[in-house]
């Protein structure tokens, strides 16, 4: 499999873990031609981080997650400790552009001069030239709280004006700023400015043990707590040659399946309340909280939090539970069925839903979209299709997909992933594995690494993560599919009206948390 | 539209009965009297903040809008301005990037005004607990009245929190 990668000139070794990955070292002359290259062979950026290496002696790395046909490659670009400057790339992946500017913010790892240096997750919290992610900077470190002066991109001409929203929001949603500039209602540009909710989770990372960064990784965006449980789970057994047993792998995929369904409900809900359909919220609200208090039931949790732990998993499904959760699931599909015919035939849901909110599948390419909105955008990838291991191999998942992009499209891509996920999770159910549902977990040298790369409900979640000595965390950078997808928000806005942009952003309902760390 | 009409009918009622006030909830005297209390307990006007939560709050804030709950049958009704608003529910540890506009936002709601964190986040400060980016728990920055602990409390108990806070009593 690593051939793909000799072509690019590339000395990849594979790394262990349950999916297929491979480690190359590159010299930062060389970070563009293999980002061209790549672009050329259809890999997309999935993700980019740096580290900080001193304590080893070295200066400081860039990282990225390219995902091949073939697997992922995680790239290490080595720099230097007293100038660690590197190629920009986010000409050649445009979602690269926020990475860049976070890494630059966190660990003073800085894309060459002509690239966007504006600051990305620092706002006011710490001082320019102050680094919170090197290892130099210690967890008790604070600093002042400063002025935030971030640079707006101004619109002018003649009837053009500003909306600023939020931080806080008018509805209960995370905080963000939005700066609309508009004409009349239309929306001319939507500039995002996030990182409001960073609060500092990779450095606490590096403060805990291989087992105690389990919860946290849990934690990273609550509504995907399962996804990223599972990546980190799979990350941590990677770097220790850990293997789960088949039942345990077996309940994961009912979990992660479980999160696809919950999350769809609710916003399935709220973008008929956008639309002013309240039924719809309240209908989809009512089965969702149905589900929920089966999933605490069954699992302990109404989010199914802590449920996978590194090793396996922390709850078992016993006696008659995995046929009641299957009964109530076909109950669910039921309902959900009618809903949907009922969202179908009503005209004003979907006067509102069609060609609203509008991502080609030109557009969504180039600019790298990913996850469910891609699906929505003719772009039909799915991790559990694309490298189908355990325990989906044996299950066939169809992709859901949809070309026109629009909110209605993002509608459809989630009432299908619906009817599929309650499939998958009445399969697993029928063919649950017996024996037992975790493993004990290796212990680990300094040095090692693993990955966890999972398909969440809004996306692919990925955990990088490096061990440090005696079992501890060196380095562990959870990736969001957000990242990918806000910068697309932006684009799908154009030209629609103000107040459309509710159910846009929700047709999307990217995490803030996942992205601001 | 009949099968629209069909289903709201098929559904019928599904609310449950309000939790009772836990005064163990208490992070702080009542400060307020009787006349205002019996105001806000029939017309309490709440706004929402998220002071850098994981987003878990969240979901149940929005769970506890479920027809299980029948919010607005008690009263409660969850407002767009903090300048509309009575009481604040404050989620997560608060991050140093939202600890203005976590202020401004107090400052912009009307006294008299009631304080709810929530989670174990907005207790304690959590899992991510204070460090460079997070000034930790809700009461580090502006006054808690009742703390709603949980990882994330369930609707019920956020409610049963909201209820606390407009009940008369000491801890």
């Amino acid at each position: 499999m690593s051939k793909a990668f000799k072509e690019l000139g590339l000395d990849a070794a594979p790394l262990a873990g349950a999916m297929p990955a491979f480690c190359a070292s590159v010299p930062a002359a060389e970070l563009r031609g293999l980002c061209e290259q790549a672009r050329a062979r259809k890999a997309r950026l999935v993700a980019l981080w740096g580290s900080d290496e001193t304590d080893r002696r070295a200066g400081y790395a860039l990282h990225l997650a390219l995902g091949f046909p073939s697997g992922l490659l995680w790239a290490s670009v080595p720099l230097s400790r007293e100038d660690p400057h590197y190629p920009g790339i986010a000409d050649i992946y445009p979602s690269a552009n926020r990475m860049q500017r976070a890494t630059a913010d966190l660990l003073g790892i800085l894309p060459s001069a002509d690239a966007d240096r504006r600051k990305w997750l620092r706002h006011g919290a710490w001082p320019e030239g102050a680094f919170p992610l090197r290892k130099s900077v210690e967890s008790a470190a604070r600093f002042a709280q400063g002025p935030d002066n971030y640079p707006f991109v101004p619109v002018r001409g003649e009837g053009v004006h500003e909306i600023p929203v939020g931080p806080v929001h008018a509805g209960t949603i995370e905080p963000g700023h939005f700066r609309f500039s508009i004409v009349g209602e239309k929306i001319l540009r939507l500039e995002e400015r996030l990182g409001y909710k960073h609060k500092g989770i990779e450095k606490r990372f590096e403060q805990m043990t291989l087992e105690q960064g389990a919860k946290l990784a849990g934690r990273v965006s609550g509504d995907s707590t399962v996804a990223y449980a599972w990546a980190y789970a799979m990350a941590v057994e990677g770097a220790t040659g850990t293997e789960p047993p088949p039942r345990a792998l077996a309940l994961r995929g009912i979990l992660l399946e479980l999160e696809r369904i919950a999350n769809h409900l609710g916003d399935l809900g709220y973008l008929g309340n956008d639309v002013a359909l309240s039924f719809g919220f309240f209908q989809f609200w009512r089965l969702k909280e149905d589900l929920l208090r089966i999933q605490a039931q069954l699992f302990g949790h109404r989010y199914l939090m802590d449920a996978i732990v590194p090793g396996g998993v922390s709850k078992d499904l016993t006696g008659t539970a995995g046929e009641s959760l299957a009964a109530h699931l076909a109950r669910i599909e039921g309902e959900v069925a009618t809903l949907k015919s009922i969202y179908d035939e009503h005209a004003g849901t979907q006067d509102r839903f069609i060609m609203t909110g509008q991502v080609t599948p030109e557009l969504a390419e180039r600019m790298g979209l990913t996850g469910l909105a891609a699906r929505a955008s003719g772009i039909a990838r799915d991790l559990r299709v694309d490298y189908p291991i355990p325990p989906y191999e044996q299950l066939d998942p169809r992709t859901a997909s949809h070309v026109r992009g629009d909110v209605a499209a993002r509608v459809s891509v989630r009432f299908d992933e619906v009817f599929e996920s309650i499939r998958l999770v009445r399969a697993l159910v029928q063919q649950l594995p017996p024996g037992a549902i975790r493993a004990p977990v290796a212990a680990a040298g300094a040095g090692a690494r693993g990955l966890g790369w999972v398909e969440g409900w809004r996306g692919e979640v990925l955990i990088a993560l490096e061990t440090a000595a005696a079992n501890r965390i060196h380095r562990a950078h959870p990736h969001d599919p957000s990242w990918q997808n806000w910068p697309l928000l932006e684009h799908a806005v154009h030209g629609n009206i103000v107040p459309d942009f509710p159910l846009i952003n929700k047709s999307f309902n990217l995490s803030y948390s996942g992205t601001d760390l | 539209m009949y099968q629209l009409l069909k289903q709201i009918a098929k559904t019928g009622i599904v609310t449950e009965p309000a939790p009772l006030p836990d005064a163990a909830l208490r992070a702080l005297e009542q400060r307020l009297g009787q006349l205002i209390l019996k105001h806000f307990g029939r017309a309490l006007a709440i706004r929402h903040v998220d002071a850098g939560s994981c987003n878990g709050c969240e979901l149940e804030i929005h769970a506890m809008n479920s027809p299980y709950y029948n919010l607005e049958g008690l009263g409660i009704k969850f407002v767009a301005s903090p300048r509309h608003a009575d009481m604040l529910l404050v989620t997560g540890p608060v991050s140093r990037n939202m600890e203005t506009a976590l202020r401004r936002t107090w400052e912009a709601t009307p006294d008299p005004k009631l304080v709810v964190a929530i989670g174990d986040c907005g207790c304690t400060g959590g899992i991510f607990g204070e460090s460079y980016a997070s000034c930790g728990r809700v009461s580090n920055v502006i006054p808690v009245d009742v703390a709603v602990p949980g990882c994330p409390p369930t609707p019920a108990a956020i409610l049963q929190g909201i209820l606390t806070a407009v009940t008369p009593g000491r801890r």
